[in-house]
């Protein structure tokens, strides 16, 4: 059933009871054109644009748990296309064109909100960098301001700390496409159409090893529900991606790491669009439900626990309060944490492998969300056509070999940086 | 008013004062604002969050889904206050939130009439047209619409504190089971703290009525806590809540130092959180009634049994004329006819079940309480609650009620046991979810471990207290503590069928039993995606009132079992924490530290303005009077220095110290050019790279001796360049036998430069030091005393390009070598200058700084590719010589100066060929640093360009659209001025 | 987080800067195919959902580089030895 303001309405007289399955309950087929293993935003995509956009509906999406259950559900939300490198602009730009008709896509309202993203900065080289990433947005026809502090006073009056700052605001650089989407929705939205183009969405379905033929060639997956053959595998599996790969020999460019994310009890409105601070790791943005999003650096040292420590929440909390002196009467609600695929030079790969029919889709750090259309978009065309579309020709994995490392912060081979 | 004549453990002979929308009451110290409000007959008290129905108190205790409220106004308004966790005190302010115009008549209750279009998930299927219209039109109405309360106007005007505190075994919760756990512990010497979120140690003991060792469980209480109290390694934290559990027995806890007060008092902060780290954990944090899902079960009036007891017996309060209560279990029926023994006039007991155990309903007997076994509740009515439609035996009445007291059941207070991912376990008998695998180190104790019995939480406190103390290395055993047992039995019961009105899973979030069945139909069916979904579980309780119905409908939908369904997870923390509180002292001015540099007290006195760099304050220009802006001060200063001399502080520089045999060769591995063959008495430029070959730090290093090197690095990098060499010292080459000290601080550095600067030097330096040109050349060293005695380091080299020194004191002595070299320069117009007139000299020379040194730039990106020894390996070297960084169209070093003389030419432009389209294709390139050179009389700029050293002469486009600007520039030699070094040697 | 640093005792990790993988070994830069061996030095980890050797320098501590066996699973802590100590 397609939605719509009528077909909500007719079900609302009918008490709701004529709405069906968002998607298909599948379970695994023998044998697919396509395996994504992964259920996640990126996987879903993947599935979605494989179908759409190639003809591909032959396809599995297996997912170990409930789609949607690793980082597109643990992620603060945020969209934007504000890169600075060749290697990276073009591709979140087109991920926020995609975005931008998404919802009408999918038939799915994933509530994309265009209220802006500004990025704060508190000295002469922080907003000379910010003017190098301005234009270089849009060279790659991307939106970009730079406001200097009165600008910024003008979008938040009353929130910034402008007075008392020990790191004082001397401008921002703002992106007003950037904003948010509801992360669930975005999932849920693929989901239901691509299994609308006929693909398989298999949950509780667990990969824990590849089918190989003779000449090493991976040809299908072992799973908790039996082994499934695949003409090409797709791996979109960020928090597990070395716990796969390791079982193909594979050794990747990627630490995992845990990030922590909060949410503050309901408010009403006070954060239009979505802040970061300049001075300290901190973003916030406020949820249509009234709480504050907020989050900062990654706790910094390998993990697999989806949890993190203290030293990091008061960080975080210590920025709020700086940035923002009235917010301390408002209490964090809850946390969580995701297991980052953090890369060695903090850009994600997007590529075919030296190993037949197996292609990977990695090293998204905390950057994920915001790129899951273009993501999906571009591993759907690389699995298809076996080659890179020019969008993430450079998000190569031999790129760290070659030199040709896309370093946006510059701080080097050292994932906890990034 | 609904205050009994007599009981509770209020202090009636402490009336307090306090307000509601405005409008005045009394209530009593001991109370809290919601015993308060019942006290006086308030039994509205709030909205929701979507259909804004009215809402009143439901429990007696920090889970409260209903009653919240704005508690204070101004910079002090608290949204989203419990007003069952808050202790009343005079002058108390609060109000409703969530509702317009009033709490009385709010507009948006008109939700409820349209709730068949608003049910779960409606907002993912409409809005999508036009895809304009959902920022303008759709979610400004939804933003408005939601949120609870309004955060505080201005800044928090409170302070708020960290402490740590250590010990052997943390209690949490005061209760009956901590009590004992506490005393077990204690008793062994080992250091015990038992902290409780209430201001009152007890817990369910100052609301129960039975006895322990005989005697009433009060007065057990006050000899448990003063046997604790006179205990010298026993800490007792009230008003203090665990809020989360991390690794290595870290625990987060909040203590509530003021908010019993109308303001903090003085040098007191509001509240103060507790990093405590304990080698053992009792949890003891009891458990609460849940709610029963059935028709208008949300109305005012409805409330859990357990507080409608602590109203009664705590507080001395009857939230209504009459009560009636509708449960599922033994412990709900103990508490109405506790209630009911304490003056509330409990006239019908409904329950589900058809047997219950002889010895409750005689007690209900004995009171004149009416009994109807195997009845339900089907609806309710009233705004506030005024009468309960029970159905039994196919048969419907209608009974007047203020009070509908409920029980479903009791719920474990688990939240802590699972913040390391543990998911509870089903336990059918008890219908309940049990702690699975606590994090290390913790044990489970009473009611929150499904003991929920007086005896049972008694024993398994005390035991388990013994248990952990014994485990922290002490010899301990559990305490003695008897009390009779109490019926005890349930029957699983979550929702009543075929209810008329809604009926609500999760209150706050306004999410019915209705809207569990769409999410079931829609295929949302993992307990995550039904939270995810219908939001069931988001609310301010995280869950713990509405989880259990909720999944168990869910369990019912898919004919799967309860366990099976499973839970979710709660997460940190286990009651929301104010933001101020995690921050501390760390906010304003103090968020970071401040490092003034050894001169900053002088160029305070100066006049100077001051710029943030990194955690340093440095002196950025010095500004005379008349002087219209910085340009014309920087102006000034620069020109000063090149004529005559100009001094600045360049403490900032990170400093280190090398000593050892093989000081020389480690340097050889961390620099790119040679060390080990610079001569003693000399310094030498040198950069480093990162093992991928990018430039990681430059900085001159010099020789003071045959084994003793001193490094200097830049501000920014000072940190990290230490620590790198310490990784290369003790991981990479622990055979080198170097020793590293930073001494950043240890040192003051003192620059001055210009043709002059040797005749400033010559008047402060003690003999035997020979300033001249050949004692001590460019790149020379000396080392003796300065100002009669003060040991100092002298360096001759500078940064301006210019004749120059760098003199080094001990840092006690560098603002007096500051005021010396002021006096003695003072004959040629020594000129302070700042970071700003730096940074125009070093561009002016073409020496690279952090806006080159930005981590893409490889030493021949810059300029620097000749320094690199070919003669040893370095560190950096082997990546360096990956294709990427050796292709001919990569960015390099260059100058730019603007074709139009007049022009301003700004950092962050890009380059491009003149006529260029602007795309991403045509991207040369972009500026890295601009500035006013008055030695050229133009705009001048360091860029890195696509092969940038073979096109000087040519023009391009210096492409700034972000500010409006495209001006043609000349690429040029870096180095504007003084390009052979002349000026340095002299 | 506790660290067990051989030198200070168990610390408050805040104390403590971490860089990654304690058991990655420089190669020779002399060998002929030290591009391929120092890029795999440089980027490539076995990143382990399991026991793992971790390097953390005790920055505001005694500044020694010292690696942790920890478990990435659950974060628990088995020792701890000083870097220098460490057998290549």
């Amino acid at each position: 059933m397609r939605y719509s303001a009528l077909s909500l309405f007719a079900n609302a007289l009918m008490g709701q009871k004529g709405w069906k399955p968002a998607w298909r309950d599948a379970a695994p087929k023998p044998a697919y054109d396509v395996i994504i293993v992964g259920g996640g935003g990126h996987g879903l995509a993947t599935a979605y644009y494989l179908a759409k956009e190639h003809g591909i509906r032959n396809v599995a999406v297996l997912e170990k748990g409930w789609i949607g259950s690793g980082n597109a559900g643990r992620n603060t939300t945020i969209i934007r296309s504000n890169y600075l490198l060749p290697g990276n602009e073009p591709f979140y730009e087109w991920s926020m064109k995609l975005w931008e008709g998404l919802e009408q896509d999918v038939n799915y309202n994933s509530m994309v909100s265009q209220r802006g993203v500004l990025n704060l900065c508190h000295s002469d080289a922080q907003r000379d960098a910010y003017a190098r990433r301005a234009n270089a947005m849009r060279i790659n026809g991307a939106d970009s301001e730079l406001l200097d502090q009165d600008g910024v006073r003008a979008m938040y009056p009353h929130l910034l700390d402008f007075d008392n700052a020990r790191f004082p605001i001397k401008g921002g650089l703002l992106q007003k496409r950037g904003g948010t989407a509801r992360h669930d929705a975005v999932v849920w939205g693929y989901a239901r159409a691509a299994d609308k183009l006929g693909v398989d969405i298999v949950q509780n379905c667990e990969v824990n090893g590849f089918i190989r033929d003779a000449s090493g060639a991976v040809v299908g997956v072992e799973t908790t529900r039996g082994p499934i053959r695949a003409g090409k595998v797709g791996l979109a599996v960020a928090g597990s991606t070395s716990r796969l790969t390791c079982k193909l020999d594979m050794r990747l460019p990627i630490e995992s790491h845990v990030l922590q994310a909060f949410v503050s009890e309901g408010l009403k409105p006070l954060i239009d669009g979505v802040i970061t601070f300049g001075a300290g790791h901190f973003y916030v943005s406020q949820s249509d439900k009234g709480g504050l999003v907020f989050g900062g650096d990654i706790d910094g040292y390998n993990s697999y626990a989806q949890r993190g420590n203290l030293p990091v929440v008061e960080d975080v909390a210590e920025s709020a309060m700086a940035l923002m002196p009235s917010i301390g009467r408002v209490r964090m609600l809850r946390s969580w944490g995701g297991i980052m695929d953090m890369s060695m030079d903090g850009t994600p790969i997007i590529d075919k492998t030296h190993i037949p029919g197996f292609y990977l889709n990695t090293g998204w750090c905390y950057g994920g969300f915001k790129a899951t259309p273009a993501s999906g978009w571009c591993f759907a065309w690389t699995i298809a056509k076996d080659v890179a579309h020019a969008r993430n020709a450079l998000m190569r994995l031999d790129r760290f070999r070659t030199g040709h490392i896309i370093d946006e912060k510059g701080v080097g081979p050292q994932p906890n940086l990034h | 008013m609904s205050r009994l004549p007599s009981g509770g453990r209020i202090d009636r002979s402490q009336p307090l004062s306090f307000s509601f929308d405005g409008k005045a009451y009394k209530g009593f110290a001991g109370d809290t604002l919601a015993s308060a409000l019942l006290a006086n007959g308030v039994r509205l008290v709030g909205r929701s969050f979507k259909y804004h129905r009215a809402r009143g108190i439901f429990s007696a205790g920090s889970e409260e889904p209903n009653a919240l409220v704005e508690l204070r106004t101004g910079a002090r308004r608290e949204p989203n206050t419990r007003a069952t966790t808050v202790e009343l005190f005079d002058g108390l302010s609060a109000q409703s939130q969530n509702r317009w115009p009033s709490l009385d008549f709010d507009v948006m209750s008109v939700n409820g009439l349209l709730s068949p279009f608003l049910g779960a998930g409606f907002y993912y299927k409409t809005f999508m047209w036009p895809a304009a219209f959902w920022e303008k039109l759709y979610e400004p109405i939804i933003r408005r619409a939601a949120g609870l309360g309004r955060a505080a106007e201005g800044t928090d005007p409170d302070s708020y504190e960290k402490a740590y505190a250590f010990c052997d075994v943390l209690v949490i919760g005061g209760g009956a089971a901590g009590l004992t756990a506490a005393l077990s512990a204690a008793r062994s010497g080992a250091r015990v703290i038992i902290a409780d979120e209430d201001f009152a140690l007890g817990g369910r003991l100052l609301s129960e009525q039975h006895p322990i060792d005989g005697a009433p469980a009060t007065s057990f209480v006050a000899k448990v806590e003063a046997e604790l109290a006179s205990l010298p390694n026993v800490r007792i934290m009230s008003r203090t809540t665990v809020f989360g559990v991390y690794d290595s027995g870290d625990y987060g806890a909040l203590e509530k130092v003021s908010d019993h007060l109308a303001v903090p008092a003085p040098f007191q902060p509001r509240q103060r959180m507790w990093k405590i780290n304990a080698k053992q954990a009792v949890l003891a944090s009891g458990a609460f009634d849940r709610p029963i899902v059935f028709g208008g079960n949300d109305r005012p009036g409805v409330m859990s049994a357990q507080a409608l007891r602590t109203y009664a017996v705590r507080y001395g309060v009857a939230p209504g004329n009459s009560a009636v209560l509708f449960a599922n279990n033994d412990y709900a029926w103990s508490a109405a006819l506790d209630a009911a023994e304490a003056g509330v006039r409990l006239t019908t007991i409904v329950d589900v079940r058809t047997e219950v155990a002889p010895a409750l309903t005689a007690r209900a007997k004995a009171l004149g309480t009416r009994v109807i076994l195997g009845g339900e509740v089907v609806a309710t009515s009233g705004k506030v609650l005024t009468s309960v439609i029970v159905r039994s035996g196919g048969r419907e009445e209608t009974i007047s009620t203020e009070v509908l007291a409920i029980s479903g059941g009791t719920t474990p207070n688990l939240h802590l046991t699972s913040h390391f991912g543990s998911k509870p376990l089903y336990n059918k008998e008890l219908a309940a979810f049990l702690p699975n695998t606590p994090p290390p180190g913790m044990a489970v104790a009473g009611a929150a471990g499904g003991h929920f019995s007086l005896a049972a939480t008694l024993r398994t406190g005390a035991e388990l207290g013994a248990a952990a103390a014994t485990a922290a290395g002490f010899n301990a055993t559990p305490v003695a503590a008897q009390a009779e047992e109490t019926p005890s039995g349930i029957s699983a019961f979550w929702q009543v069928k075929g209810a008329r009105g809604k009926a609500f899973v999760d209150f706050q979030n306004d999410v019915t039993n209705k809207d569990v069945t769409v999410a079931h139909r829609e295929g949302y069916r993992s307990v995550e995606l039904l939270k995810r979904y219908t939001t069931l579980g988001m609310a301010t309780d995280q869950g713990k009132n509405s989880n259990m119905a909720g999944l168990a409908i869910m369990a019912e939908l898919t004919g799967q079992g309860i366990g099976e369904t499973g839970t979710t997870l709660f997460r940190p923390p286990y009651t929301p924490v104010a933001l101020g509180a995690i921050a501390g002292h760390h906010r304003g001015k103090d968020f970071r530290p401040t490092r003034p540099t050894p001169s900053h007290a002088w160029a305070k006195e100066r006049g100077a303005m001051f710029v943030e760099a990194g955690q340093w304050l440095r002196a950025q220009y010095f500004p005379k009077p008349g002087e219209k802006d910085w340009l014309e001060t920087v102006i000034r200063e620069v020109k000063a220095t090149r004529a005559s001399v100009g001094m600045i502080d360049v403490s900032t520089f990170g400093k280190i110290d090398l000593k050892g045999p093989d000081a020389g060769a480690f340097l050889d591995r961390v620099y790119i050019n040679m060390f080990s063959t610079l001569a003693v008495g000399k310094a030498r430029y040198g950069v480093m790279l990162r093992e991928d070959g990018i430039v990681m730090d430059d900085g001159t290093t010099s020789r003071l001796s045959p084994e003793h090197y001193v490094m200097t690095t830049t501000t920014a990098n000072a940190a990290k360049v230490y620590q790198h060499l310490e990784f290369c010292l003790q991981v990479l080459w622990p055979e080198l036998d170097v020793q590293l000290a930073s001494i950043t601080e240890q040192w003051a550095q003192i620059s001055i430069s210009g043709p002059k600067s040797r005749e400033v030097l010559a008047k402060v330096v003690d003999a035997p030091i020979d300033v001249s040109n050949e004692a001590l050349p460019y790149m020379g060293v000396a080392q003796g005393t300065v100002m009669g005695g003060v040991k100092t380091r002298i360096f001759r080299l500078s940064f301006a390009g210019e004749l120059g020194y760098e003199i080094a004191v001990p840092a006690r002595h560098g603002e007096k070598l500051v005021r010396a070299l002021m006096a003695a320069g003072e004959p040629f117009n020594i000129t302070p200058y700042g970071t700003e007139a730096l940074a125009v000299m070093r561009v002016e020379k073409g020496h690279v700084s952090g806006s080159e040194l930005n981590g893409h730039t490889s030493a021949r990106d810059l300029g620097l590719g000749k320094m690199a020894s070919t003669k040893k390996d370095f560190l950096g070297r082997v990546l360096s010589g990956r294709p990427a960084f050796l292709e001919e169209d990569r960015p390099i070093l260059a100058g730019f100066r603007p074709v139009d003389k007049t022009k301003r030419i700004r950092a962050g432009a890009h380059f491009m060929a003149i006529g260029a389209e602007p795309v991403l294709e045509n991207d040369e390139g972009y500026m890295t640093a601009a500035i006013f050179s008055p030695t050229v009389d133009s705009w001048i700029g360091l860029g890195l360009i696509k092969r940038g050293t073979e096109r000087w002469g040519e023009k391009v486009r210096a492409y700034d659209p972000v500010r409006g600007e495209d001006i043609e520039v000349e690429i040029c030699d870096p180095a504007f001025v003084d390009p052979k070094g002349e000026r340095l040697r002299v | 987080m506790r660290i067990p640093c051989p030198y200070c005792g168990l610390r408050d990790s805040h104390e403590f800067t971490y860089l990654g993988d304690a058991t990655v070994k420089r190669p020779d830069p002399a060998a002929p195919n030290a591009l391929d061996t120092f890029s795999d030095y440089v980027y490539l980890r076995d990143n382990p959902a399991g026991a793992h050797r971790d390097l953390w320098y005790h920055a505001s501590g005694c500044r020694s580089w010292v690696v942790l066996e920890r478990d990435t699973r659950n974060h628990a802590i088995g020792g701890a030895t000083l870097a220098r100590e460490v057998t290549p």
